[in-house]
């Protein structure tokens, strides 16, 4: 696959308020730079994100989403990303089936102390979107930039 | 037709130094039902907000975007703000472009292009967004208090003092905690047992104090103002009402090989004990890992001994159930188990021990009776090196990469006590950084050195072998001087590196609280809010939180008293209105969202429905209890049919995030 180099993908990151969304704020208190492709959605908890709003997402164009909670047993709400969990799993074979590279949805721990992880993730994360290629596959061609 | 206000900070030069603030306000003016966007210096300032308020009134605003920093940081500011000027406070958005965009880019180009879109993206959600009503909780004015030490203690007085009942859980028999083990204090030098144990009374004869020592917390239920905690009492096998602590029985305990845990292992303690003369409360426990009668049914002395007949050998852990407004979590700290470091000699020589044991070591009440003797032969020590920093700034899996804090003065304290009452005795201390940052902390570190000619070495300590003749060769190299040391020593004490205690990180979980990585509770904010955790009505109290001194603890102690007080003084609160809430026409009865609910808030009723042809049918359909669900969303996703939506957080809503980020 020939890879553009200039290309920039669209990145939503889902956080939840608690721990990554924190997370997310303690990285820029450090000054921890990430790519600016990444743009963050807050939720109260990880378990809000439907898995509808993922597809939403490549629908619209996105070419990555990742989805970022509290570490497993550390939930604000006691059990909500067991629950992400389990859906992220779920959607990940759905993906598979619709031909969606699965490495486009990515779901990750990252608590409020985590500056540093959180930065470090979406670098990765944004690499490993950018080496994927522009999502085709589910985009809406009407929604396609001009 | 929306009316929206978009208001850009430019934070000083926080924001407006990598943001083309004024090209973000003039592009967020042309989105669609913007009718004016205006930047601003400082928007969190007074006449910041004044600005926002006299747009909403002049304007006739239906929505207001605020582009800066974290919603974690101001986004009451700004609701307060609105709802001052008319506006429904939960009308407003932040759109955060100082921690996740200012910051964290450095091209201003593309900065602004990603402020453009946060902006974009918070605009369309306002859209969106629907006037809420927050509810009123009522507050029980009881608070939990858990962990007796100095933090907990002090945390209990002064809630009590303000006319609250308070309940402090302890996991060991007696409150007291690490000062009680302690001997002397830091940078007064006054005994630590004479400063504690008034306060120890204190709190059990405080009427408005319940002491649950031996205990533990089981279970937590609720929220703010309302939590419902269980409380295991487990078996002391004596009966706390009828114990009258004289003694005896401990005395008359054939079994006395059981390693003193007050004393750090150093000496025995029999199989029912009582911890410390000063104990409170002063009641015997037995140890059924050791008790003869426990474990073969054969002895009994101290049931026979006992006047007042509070042994019980059958009494089984009991539970009990407490309502409480506010909780306090005062768990404290551990030094870290020095297993890994056997360059140290740890495990190997009895005469290599830990700080907290040499404080037992130098205690009056302690093995020796205060007589600084080596514990291997009971002989009077002539060479003692201190090593700091064993396991504190470690960067590798052995140790704690965060400074313990207390070690360097403590070290100081010890130094200077044993060369103060043993004049023939030599002190060298091996440091990396002597850090005395603390009222009067480097003049009594300077006294250590200059008055007690204690010889601080920069430098580590390579090596530790204990020697045939009973001595031990330090092997450790002098940065200073540039050369390799070896000391004949007596005695050597390790500065372990202090980490949260155990229980800390299940309570964590209990309480739905953050910790860092370190397994330190979380505060609300480092700067700003160091006494609260993120999760309202759980309050932060000493070491648990990150290493501390006693000073530091007890005005932390008092800070998170204050903040439960001020909670406890409310009848009611007001309780977070992004709450979930379904539409009865589209539930199908299924009960998903009520099998993830985590707090219980979904119940199903039935209703009634006036069908197209005009009968009427009874459907079962899910009600939220607006007062208990917190707002997490598990059920939203659950909901199979979409009936499930949250408050703030709509579908819809994010949805239109979603389109506005991808467009």
């Amino acid at each position: 696959m020939q890879v553009n180099e200039n290309f920039e993908p669209v990145i939503v990151a889902f956080c939840c308020n608690w721990c990554s969304y924190a997370g997310a704020d303690l990285s820029g208190t450090n000054r921890l730079n990430y790519p600016t492709n990444v743009k963050i959605i807050r939720v109260p908890c990880s378990c809000r994100v439907n898995p509808m709003f993922i597809l939403r997402a490549f629908q619209k164009g996105a070419d990555g989403v990742i989805i970022c909670g509290c570490h497993p047993g550390d939930c604000h709400y006691t059990s909500g990303n067991y629950f992400t969990r389990r859906r992220i799993t779920l959607l990940y074979s759905m993906l598979d089936f619709l031909g969606i590279e699965r490495d486009r949805t990515r779901l990750e721990w990252v608590s409020a102390a985590e500056g540093a992880k959180f930065a470090a993730t979406m670098q990765q994360f944004t690499e490993d979107v950018k080496a994927l290629g522009p999502n085709r596959r589910l985009e809406d061609l009407r929604c396609r930039k001009q | 037709m929306q009316r929206i206000g978009v208001f850009v900070c430019h934070c000083g030069t926080n924001i407006a130094a990598t943001v083309d603030v004024k090209a973000v306000a003039e592009a967020l003016g042309h989105e669609p039902g913007v009718v004016i966007s205006q930047e601003y210096q400082y928007m969190c300032s007074e006449s910041g907000q004044e600005l926002v308020k006299n747009a909403i009134k002049e304007q006739k605003l239906t929505g207001v975007v605020i582009c800066s920093c974290s919603p974690r940081m101001h986004e009451n500011t700004f609701r307060k703000a609105a709802a001052s000027a008319g506006l429904n406070p939960y009308l407003v958005e932040i759109a955060n472009i100082r921690e996740q965009c200012s910051w964290i880019h450095k091209d201003i180009a593309t900065a602004t292009e990603k402020a453009i879109i946060l902006g974009r993206t918070a605009v369309a959600k306002v859209h969106l967004n629907t006037p809420l009503t927050s509810m009123e909780s009522p507050v029980v004015k009881r608070a939990l208090v858990i962990g007796g030490g100095i933090a907990g203690i002090q945390t209990a007085l002064d809630i009590a003092e303000a006319g609250f009942d308070v309940d402090i859980v302890e996991k060991n028999p007696t409150i007291g905690g690490k000062m009680a083990q302690i001997d002397k204090t830091f940078p007064t030098l006054d005994c630590a047992a004479c400063i504690l144990t008034p306060k120890m009374v204190e709190a059990s004869q405080n009427e408005r104090i319940t002491i649950h020592s031996f205990s533990e917390v089981a279970d937590v239920k609720g929220f703010v103002g309302n939590f419902t905690v269980k409380i295991k009492k487990k078996a002391r096998f004596v009966d706390e009402t009828k114990c009258t602590g004289c003694g005896l029985c401990t005395e008359k305990c054939p079994m006395k090989k059981v390693p003193n845990e007050f004393n750090m292992g150093l000496d025995n303690r029999s199989a029912i004990y009582i911890p410390f003369a000063q104990a409170v409360p002063k009641v015997a426990t037995i140890d059924p890992n050791y008790c003869m009668m426990m474990k073969s049914g054969k002895c009994g002395v101290c049931s026979k001994v006992c006047s007042a007949g509070a042994i019980d050998y059958k009494q089984q852990d009991t539970f009990i159930e407490q309502q409480y407004g506010a909780i306090v979590v005062a768990t404290g700290f551990n030094p870290i188990k020095l297993d890994k470091y056997d360059e140290f000699a740890y495990n190997q020589c009895p005469d290599v021990v830990t700080s907290l044991e040499l404080e037992r070591l130098m205690n009056a009440a302690g093995p020796n009776g205060g007589t600084l003797l080596r514990p291997s032969d009971k002989s009077h020590p002539h060479t003692i090196v201190f090593v700091q920093c064993v396991g504190s700034r470690c960067d590798d899996e052995k140790g704690k990469p965060y400074c313990s804090k207390i070690c360097c003065m403590y070290t100081a304290k010890h130094a200077m006590l044993i060369r103060e009452k043993y004049p023939d005795t030599e002190v060298y201390v091996f440091y990396i950084d002597v850090r005395t940052p603390g009222k009067n902390f480097d003049e009594f570190y300077r006294r250590a050195v200059e008055q007690y000619n204690v010889h601080y070495i920069k430098g580590m300590v390579g090596k530790v072998t204990p020697k045939s003749d009973g001595k031990i060769d330090v092997q450790a190299s002098d940065l200073l001087a540039g050369e390799q040391l070896h000391i004949n020593a007596d005695m050597v004490v390790l500065a372990a590196a202090i980490e949260p205690d155990k229980t800390a990180r299940p309570l964590a979980t209990m309480l739905t609280t953050q910790m860092d990585t370190n397994d330190f509770f979380t505060e609300a904010h480092p700067k700003l809010r160091p006494v609260e955790s993120a999760t309202a009505g759980i309050f932060l109290s000493g070491a648990c939180q990150g290493p501390k001194d006693i000073p530091e603890t007890v005005a932390q102690a008092s800070a998170a008293a204050a903040k439960a007080i001020g909670l406890l003084c409310k009848n009611s609160i007001t309780c977070n209105p992004c709450v979930a809430h379904s539409d009865e026409l589209m539930c199908n009865g299924c009960s998903s969202c009520e099998k993830v609910c985590p707090y219980g808030a979904i119940t199903y009723v039935d209703k009634e429905f006036r069908m197209p042809d005009r009968s009427t049918k009874v459907r079962r359909v899910a009600s939220v209890n607006p007062a208990v669900c917190q707002g997490c969303g598990a059920c939203t996703v659950a909901c199979p049919s979409g009936a499930m939506d949250l408050s703030g957080f709509s579908n819809s809503q994010i949805m239109a995030e979603v389109d506005a980020i991808c467009k």
